[in-house]
């Protein structure tokens, strides 16, 4: 089976064979030149019979920032589970830049260059201080005899602070992450992807549970953010989604189901019928 | 750097104050004071605390990979028993000719099962540079290679217990066997000396004694570097929230894996440390119940707090040894109820209670602390 695959891989005209390609290397910048930054091609993913994704194609270009929405079962955190390389594609194509293949790299690796993720749940380390929590997040060598010798240098210690200033949590460096509010934990996770120095950042449900201040100061934060990284959101509240969506897409029963602007989706029909109907 | 270890933790500085104050005294109240002195240290004492500093170095081992990084293992024991083995190997081959048969290079129970000559795994166990090594290799390499199919396959938490305790089982059940070739049943014993010093001697074990507190004292000091330094940090990441650690960019099964064969290799030398002292090595170090009654030294010590450990070792070991003396029979029911009571009233073991009362004297004054 594999090796018919491995055949027919071959005799594709469309793509350069597999083994020619050369291995990922994150010391050189990722190659951009074609504008996606973030590339899936046919992918699917089941579980015991059940397609969580079915052949979806999906291309987010560098800067963008990105919602997705879609009905519960969506898919949409089995999609965030393939790119980061926690759930494997049965089949398909996910693509970083141009040339590395996510699919052929593990989690560890594919964090370190530069895919940061925020989980749905917000989760921190919460025996840790927050200070701590963004010190391990620091993009540095993370090999265990590194990890063992490691001292903060100035610049780093900088880096953290502003890190720190940017997502409202300067005065609470030195508290215990458990502590903190619902709304600070999912702010201090935002702040460890940023200490990643990640180029695509994928946020899970950013203002689950939040106040509409801080829904609002969130919205802010992640705008500012698009641009110099790519963010992808996943998320349920359309108020929110509405107010720092420039590009939207919907996902339904694992695919596709429309993209485009805000205004063009939600007067999409389809999209009413599936998604936005069941809302208002 | 020393500093940053030590002052960052006041319940392990008084410990290993006490422990300095036993290596410095047990010595002089054994070897100076005359023993119708009332602080005279008697030889059987010197041992037993010597014992004692053995398991405090093996709990100091389950301590680490349990209380930081939450790797439950119910197999220490295997490692513990390994650098015993390797350290009794030595010390039988140290016997030479004097064995009961007098044959000059194989031991006793290998000319009574008819050996011709010494298997290869025994060769070079003549030297003592040679078993040093071997007292950490053997124990690391074993961990390495289960650490790594276990943490590979991302075997976790009761699974891992169980299959630590499948481990030592196995390796109960095999050196059980007279064919491994390690004295079957009975062990290795009738050590004679050590580096040609008298085994029995009462210098001989003072000496022992004063390595196995300085031991202890050492790997203490790696325990705290590594729990304070990054590693450590990532250690308790991993415990808590494993797949943000690994979002976070780290290989959690590397360091997983490392912290385990560090441990193992500890608990090598705890062992290693433990023969010389009682004089034999059997299988029964292997049994399931051996490693975990370990992990209970842990738990009623603390877990997570490194002193602890050394703390349960002590008192629970000083319990079995009064009780086993004064009313055998107790013991069993006199260990369930204290597991019972450390598990309801001090869920942070012993260490808990210096932790809370650190907590009230050091927070009070402030108190705008929540």
């Amino acid at each position: 089976m594999s090796l018919l695959k491995d055949t027919r891989a071959l005799m594709r005209r469309d793509q350069v064979f597999d083994f020619m390609l050369p291995p990922p290397d994150f010391e050189q910048p990722v190659d951009l030149s074609h504008g996606p930054i973030l590339y899936l091609e046919d992918v699917s993913v089941s579980f015991d019979g059940f397609r969580a994704l079915n052949r979806l194609n999906l291309a987010v270009d560098a800067g963008e920032l990105r919602c997705i929405i879609g009905p519960n079962g969506a898919g949409k955190t089995t999609m965030m589970d393939a790119i980061t390389g926690k759930t494997r594609a049965d089949e398909g194509q996910i693509y970083f830049g141009q040339r590395i293949d996510l699919q052929k790299l593990s989690e560890y690796q594919i964090a370190r260059g530069g895919i940061g993720r925020k989980f749905q749940k917000p989760t921190v380390f919460e025996a840790l201080g927050v200070f701590e929590n963004l010190e391990l997040s620091l993009a540095s060598d993370k090999s265990t005899w590194a990890s063992l010798g490691f001292r903060l240098r100035p610049d780093q210690r900088d880096r953290m602070d502003e890190v720190l200033q940017l997502i409202g949590l300067g005065t609470q460096r030195d508290r215990q992450a458990g502590t903190l509010s619902h709304g600070q934990k999912q702010w201090l996770e935002i702040g460890m992807l940023l200490m990643q120095n990640p180029m695509v950042l994928l946020v899970d449900e950013p203002v689950a549970g939040m106040t509409a201040e801080e829904t609002e100061r969130t919205a802010e934060l992640l705008t500012s953010l698009a641009g110099r990284h790519t963010v992808i959101v996943v998320e349920h509240d359309m108020a929110f989604v509405r107010s720092i969506a420039r590009r939207v897409t919907v996902l339904h029963q694992g695919s596709v189901l429309a993209e485009g602007s805000m205004d063009r989706v939600s007067s999409d029909p389809r999209v009413i019928e599936v998604y936005l109907g069941e809302e208002t | 750097m020393l500093t940053r270890l030590l002052l960052s933790d006041r319940g392990g500085l008084i410990i290993l104050a006490l422990l300095t104050a036993l290596i410095i005294y047990v010595p002089i109240g054994n070897l100076l004071l005359p023993a119708d002195s009332p602080l005279h240290v008697s030889t059987f004492t010197v041992t037993l605390l010597g014992k004692f500093l053995c398991f405090a170095l093996l709990a100091l081992a389950i301590d680490l990979i349990w209380g930081y990084a939450g790797i439950l293992s119910l197999g220490h024991g295997a490692f513990f028993g390994l650098g015993g083995y390797v350290m009794g190997m030595y010390l039988t081959r140290q016997i030479g000719d004097r064995g009961v048969y007098g044959h000059p290079e194989l031991p006793d129970f290998m000319v009574f099962m008819n050996y011709d000559s010494l298997p290869w795994y025994w060769q070079g166990f003549d030297q003592f540079w040679f078993a040093l090594l071997m007292v950490m290799l053997v124990p690391g390499l074993l961990a390495l290679v289960f650490g790594w199919m276990a943490f590979r396959s991302r075997v976790s938490g009761v699974y891992f217990a169980i299959i630590t305790q499948a481990l030592v089982f196995a390796l109960m059940l095999a050196f059980f066997r007279n064919e491994m070739g390690f004295g079957g049943n009975n062990g290795l014993t009738d050590f004679k000396d050590i580096l040609g010093f008298d085994i029995t001697a009462r210098q001989t074990r003072v000496t022992l004694f004063v390595i196995s507190g300085v031991c202890l004292i050492g790997a203490y000091l790696m325990c705290r570097f590594i729990i304070t330094s990054r590693f450590g940090r990532v250690l308790v990441a991993i415990r808590d929230a494993e797949s943000r650690t690994r979002f976070a960019g780290y290989q959690v099964e590397s360091y997983k894996l490392w912290l385990f064969v560090f441990s193992a290799m500890l608990a090598g030398i705890a062992g290693a440390l433990y023969v010389p002292q009682v004089g034999i090595i059997n299988p029964g170090e292997f049994s399931p119940i051996a490693s975990i009654e370990a992990v209970l030294w842990v738990a009623v010590g603390g877990r997570g707090s490194l002193f602890g450990a050394i703390i349960g070792a002590f008192s629970v070991n000083g319990a079995k040894t009064w009780f086993t003396t004064v009313y055998p029979e107790v013991w069993l029911f006199a260990l369930g109820t204290l597991f019972v009571l450390v598990t309801l009233f001090l869920p942070r073991g012993i260490a808990g209670i210096f932790r809370t009362l650190g907590q009230w004297t050091s927070r009070k004054p402030k108190g705008d602390e929540q």
